[in-house]
């Protein structure tokens, strides 16, 4: 598809229901937080978003290296929007470096915003140009709007009194402002950022706005190429209520804190640097006024077995990483499987093995979520699918772990973590308060005493008179609590412990259908962040009266109780993940179906297209 | 419980879990005076907890009618760590060995010194792995014959006390197992001080490595191969504490001389200082048999912060700035806009 299909041009302006923006440059560019400026004004303006940040993993790269590119795409529109889209309609690039990598996902006849000063020899040769693409016609298929941004930039700030390299960094606001009367954008938001983020510096706060309304100038006023045309694309029609966008980590972080609310329990949250969990760390650290203590331990393991301590101690322990360490945290784990303590890991994953690709999503710790410890120690695991549901995630993870004393594995991933959406807030007074109770009364007391319903054990916290006692790694009597030895004990502890776990999901909702009915040709199962890009392609395809639905599991251990016979009304099971086929193994072991898997391990999410193309050729199987 | 206002007794502290450490382990003497000790710790019974990590004496904790947590190989300075982030007020004792402790969480112990987090690490150094069969341990003396060592060791042991002081440990002390006299009052001053206060314990291991500290518990020999340290009082030992140690300001080291030798009198001697890192590097650095090993309190600096204290008086800071915490109000902090 070119964009020609796509929209409508009408007395010079272009009609779209929605448009796929891309912003890339240097990291030194101030990509990031173009983007994050233009969603916010996007968001104000009314249509449906959402957003995909994708920057390197060096944080200082050579100034017009290829490696150095970040780049920030942001999908909108006047339809529900639940992927970052598949391809661009209008590339900005502020360099050559930027221009190679990024060209390729731009539909023919797109619009290229580029900077032409930045194109000199010395860029161009770096990026690996022979001849200047913006003479040598190699973008013939585009359409190009070539300003000398540096230029202008630099021009408008002039009486600031900054120091060139000062007025360089400019250009961002400077083609921020030539994109937002593009998208005919109100610049309110972004003013007002500036001035509170340059509160101390004024003059720096006062150049960038002003370099942000001369680039809205330049629009307005200036003489364009033929084919560049304000575009309109119409307002989502979005549930009346109050809004703001979220990343995965902020909604992430505050279902923590609600967390903590609702089950009247402090959170001793204890975590080592690792990207790209780190901003979890950094943004709880913040919020002192909150009943969260933050430690960040001198290791994964220190901050895994810290968080232990806390739940020993009465709190709720939350530790949070990335693959790599989590893997380090796993003996700790265990021995809170062990001590039948509650605690919270978060794997925000990255691409790996290893350090893999550190900025990159990937859901390849499935396994390592599900199987990846010492012995048999079952682990409640659930996923977050959209960066607004990181929140009520958090939520069910906290309820978990004290309802049932367990450790709980939280799946995000990179994507997530710094994708961003609106965010119809929720008023936490509507949510059900889950109170936690320690134990106080000696009568009785061992600590092996437990829950009928639920098998959970007893959580009886230092200071409590009268309940001194000891837990411990080694095996415990299934009456008493103390060590014991014993192999009929051990056989009895080791099924107690799986049947705690097991019996969890009968406290879980049933699985629903996503999007679809029952019964039908085929089901597109998937879990975490897919769910945008498989509820795009599930929905076009219903709507070209294809036979598919598309179910989403968010509780992965244990599986919802009618995840099974759900599965087998339907002809064929198709699983789109981001790793080598993890999820699907588990659906074929446990339910013997022939689920089918589609498989994506680039470091980029899904795009809607591939899993289309995947559901039609599995159509075309059943047909035959 | 401690309900009721009777005084507590080394009853109290006995749990009723038996005790399988070898027959003649040292670890036995030290439980003996630590519940001897509990009563006069003035903390309710509740209030205190014992964490370990793994290895013989890391099972510690189940013979104390305390709360206890007996965790993983190496972490219970992390865990312990926690415990006390999330409940300041409780009375911690973490109890480890010279494999657990110095080897595989040589990092936590590192950190939990350098934070100087309030509680007590009792390191139970028998320069051997017990538990695991009589492997040779981090400690143990270079040519120490183990199952893993046929032939000797051949890497250089680590002093635990010189170790804790280079971490930035504010508290550093050393006792024997046996020697109740002398280590209830280190116990003593280790659970008074505000900080990470680290003990260690020379502790005979009778199957794996018996005997190893013979030249120090010997009391025969005990008077010249023990500097028993005093603060204030000049560092003699000896018979009649005829000898003494003195700076040779020269070499920058110390040396032992005799009083009324050479002219030497007490004058000249050291005075120990309980306050002074310099000398108390340089007496953790003392080794038998060239030297007397000091025993006692080498270094105590109370005025140190404390971190879990630190947290909390910084989180208060911020409180006594902000607005009180409302969930639904940062939820709806930022950039929000109204659809209707
Ligand atoms: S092996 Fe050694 S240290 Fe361990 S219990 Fe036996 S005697 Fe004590």
């Amino acid at each position: 598809m070119s964009t020609v299909e796509k929209f409508v041009n009408q007395d010079g302006v272009i009609h779209a229901k929605s448009v796929v923006v891309r912003f890339a440059g240097d990291s030194g560019d101030g990509m990031q937080l173009t983007g994050n400026n233009f969603t916010e004004a996007t968001a104000i303006y009314g249509n449906d978003l959402a957003t995909f940040p994708d920057f390197p993993a060096e944080i200082r790269a050579p100034a017009g290296a290829t490696f150095g590119v970040s780049a920030f795409q942001i999908y909108f529109g006047a339809e529900d929007v639940t992927t970052a889209g598949d391809d661009v309609d209008v590339l900005v690039v502020m360099n050559p470096a930027a221009l190679i990598t990024n060209l390729k996902d731009l539909l023919s006849g797109g619009l290229i915003l580029v900077d032409a000063g930045a194109f000199t020899d010395k860029n161009m040769n770096r990026a690996g140009y022979k001849t200047n693409p913006l003479e040598d016609g190699s973008l013939d298929a585009y359409r190009v709007m070539a300003i000398d941004i540096t230029k202008q930039a630099v021009e408008a700030v002039k009486d600031f009194g900054l120091s060139h390299r000062f007025a360089v960094r400019c250009k961002n606001m400077w083609t921020l402002g030539l994109v937002m009367w593009l998208f005919d954008r109100n610049r309110d938001a972004t003013i007002d950022g500036l001035e509170k983020k340059f509160a101390a510096r004024p003059e720096i706060a006062k150049a960038n706005i002003a370099a942000l309304n001369a680039g809205h100038a330049y629009g307005e006023t200036a003489e364009l190429p033929s084919g560049v045309e304000i575009y309109m694309v119409p307002r989502a029609d979005v549930e009346p209520g109050l809004y703001r966008n979220t990343t995965g980590t902020e909604a992430l972080a505050y279902g923590l804190l609600a967390g903590s609310q609702l089950s009247g329990l402090p959170l001793t949250f204890a975590s080592y640097p690792i990207t790209p969990a780190s901003s979890l760390l950094h943004t709880l650290s913040a919020l002192k006024e909150f009943e969260v203590i933050t430690f960040q331990a001198e290791d994964e393991i220190a901050a895994a077995c810290a968080a232990i301590g806390a739940s020993f101690a009465g709190s709720l322990g939350v530790t949070s990483s990335s693959g790599p360490g989590i893997s380090l945290k796993g003996e700790a784990i265990s021995l809170a499987c062990a001590t039948e303590l509650p605690l919270l890991v978060i794997n925000t994953q990255r691409a790996g093995p290893s350090t893999g690709l550190p900025t990159k999503p990937e859901q390849s710790d499935l396994n390592q979520a599900l199987f990846g410890r010492h012995a048999d120690t079952m682990v409640p695991v659930i996923a977050a699918s959209t960066s607004v549901d990181c929140f009520e995630v958090a939520i069910e993870a906290i309820r978990l772990a004290t309802r049932f004393m367990t450790p709980v594995i939280l799946l995000s991933d990179a994507y997530l973590a710094n994708a961003s959406e609106p965010w119809h807030l929720p008023d936490i007074n509507t949510y059900e308060p889950f109170p936690v109770t320690h134990a106080t009364d000696p009568d009785g007391f061992t600590p092996a005493n437990r829950d009928a319903s639920t098998l959970a054990r007893v959580w009886a916290k230092p200071g409590t008179p009268g309940l001194e006692h000891r837990i411990g790694g080694i095996e415990k009597d299934f009456a008493s609590g103390d060590i014991s030895y014993d192999s009929d004990n051990h056989q009895k502890m080791t099924t107690l412990r799986k049947a705690k776990i097991d019996g969890i999901a009968q406290f879980i909702p049933e699985q629903s259908i996503t999007l679809g009915a029952p019964g039908g040709k085929l089901a597109v199962v998937g879990w975490g962040s897919t769910h945008g890009a498989i509820h795009q392609a599930v929905k076009h395809c219903r709507q070209q009266d294809m036979d598919v639905s598309h179910i989403h599991v968010r509780h992965l251990m244990p599986l919802p109780t009618n995840l099974g016979d759900l599965l087998k009304t339907y002809d064929r099971i198709l699983v789109p993940e981001m790793n080598t086929g993890q999820f699907v193994a588990v659906l074929r072991s446990k339910y013997l179906i022939d689920a089918q898997p589609l498989n994506k391990v680039s470091g980029q999410p899904f795009k809607i297209r591939e899993i289309e193309a995947a559901i039609k050729v599995q159509l075309e199987g059943v047909s035959r | 419980m401690n309900a009721s206002a009777q005084p507590l007794t080394i009853k109290d502290f006995t749990s009723d879990q038996e005790v399988r450490w070898c027959p003649g382990c040292g670890d036995y003497a030290i439980l003996k005076t630590i519940q001897k000790l509990m009563p006069k710790i003035n903390q309710p019974k509740e209030n205190i907890v014992f964490v370990s990590g793994i290895g013989c004496s890391s099972r510690f904790p189940y013979h104390m009618n305390t709360y206890g947590f007996h965790t993983i190989h190496g972490r219970a300075a992390a865990i312990a760590t926690g415990v006390k982030l999330t409940n300041p007020a409780l009375d911690v004792w973490v109890i480890t060995g010279d494999g657990d402790g110095l080897s595989i969480g040589g990092n936590h112990m590192t950190h939990l010194l350098r934070r100087n987090v309030n509680l007590q690490i009792l390191l139970f150094n028998n320069e051997i792995y017990g538990l695991t069969k009589g492997q040779y341990s981090p400690t143990s003396k270079t040519g120490t014959q183990s199952p893993s060592t046929p032939d000797g060791s051949v890497d250089a042991p680590l002093r635990p006390c010189s170790f804790a002081l280079g971490a930035g440990a504010k508290f550093v002390a050393r006792t024997i197992d046996t020697e109740t006299q002398q280590m209830a009052p280190v116990m003593l001053r280790a659970h008074e001080h505000k900080g990470a206060s680290f003990v260690e314990i020379y502790q005979n291991c009778p199957v794996y490595n018996d005997g190893v500290f013979e030249y120090i518990k010997d009391k025969k020999s005990a008077a010249d191969t023990r500097l028993v340290l005093e603060d204030g009082k000049p560092l003699t030992f000896g018979a009649d504490n005829q000898r003494g140690i003195r700076l040779n300001p020269k070499r920058l080291a110390l040396e032992i001389v005799t009083l009324g030798e050479d002219g030497v009198t007490e004058a000249d001697l050291l005075v120990h200082d309980e306050g002074n890192m310099v000398l108390a590097q340089m007496l953790a650095d003392l080794k038998a048999p060239a030297f007397p090993e000091p025993l006692g309190i080498l270094y105590c600096d109370p005025m140190a912060p404390e971190f879990v204290d630190g947290v909390y008086q910084q989180r208060q800071a911020v409180r006594d700035k902000k607005p009180p915490a409302d969930l639904n109000a940062l939820l709806r902090s930022g950039h929000t806009w109204q659809v209707d």
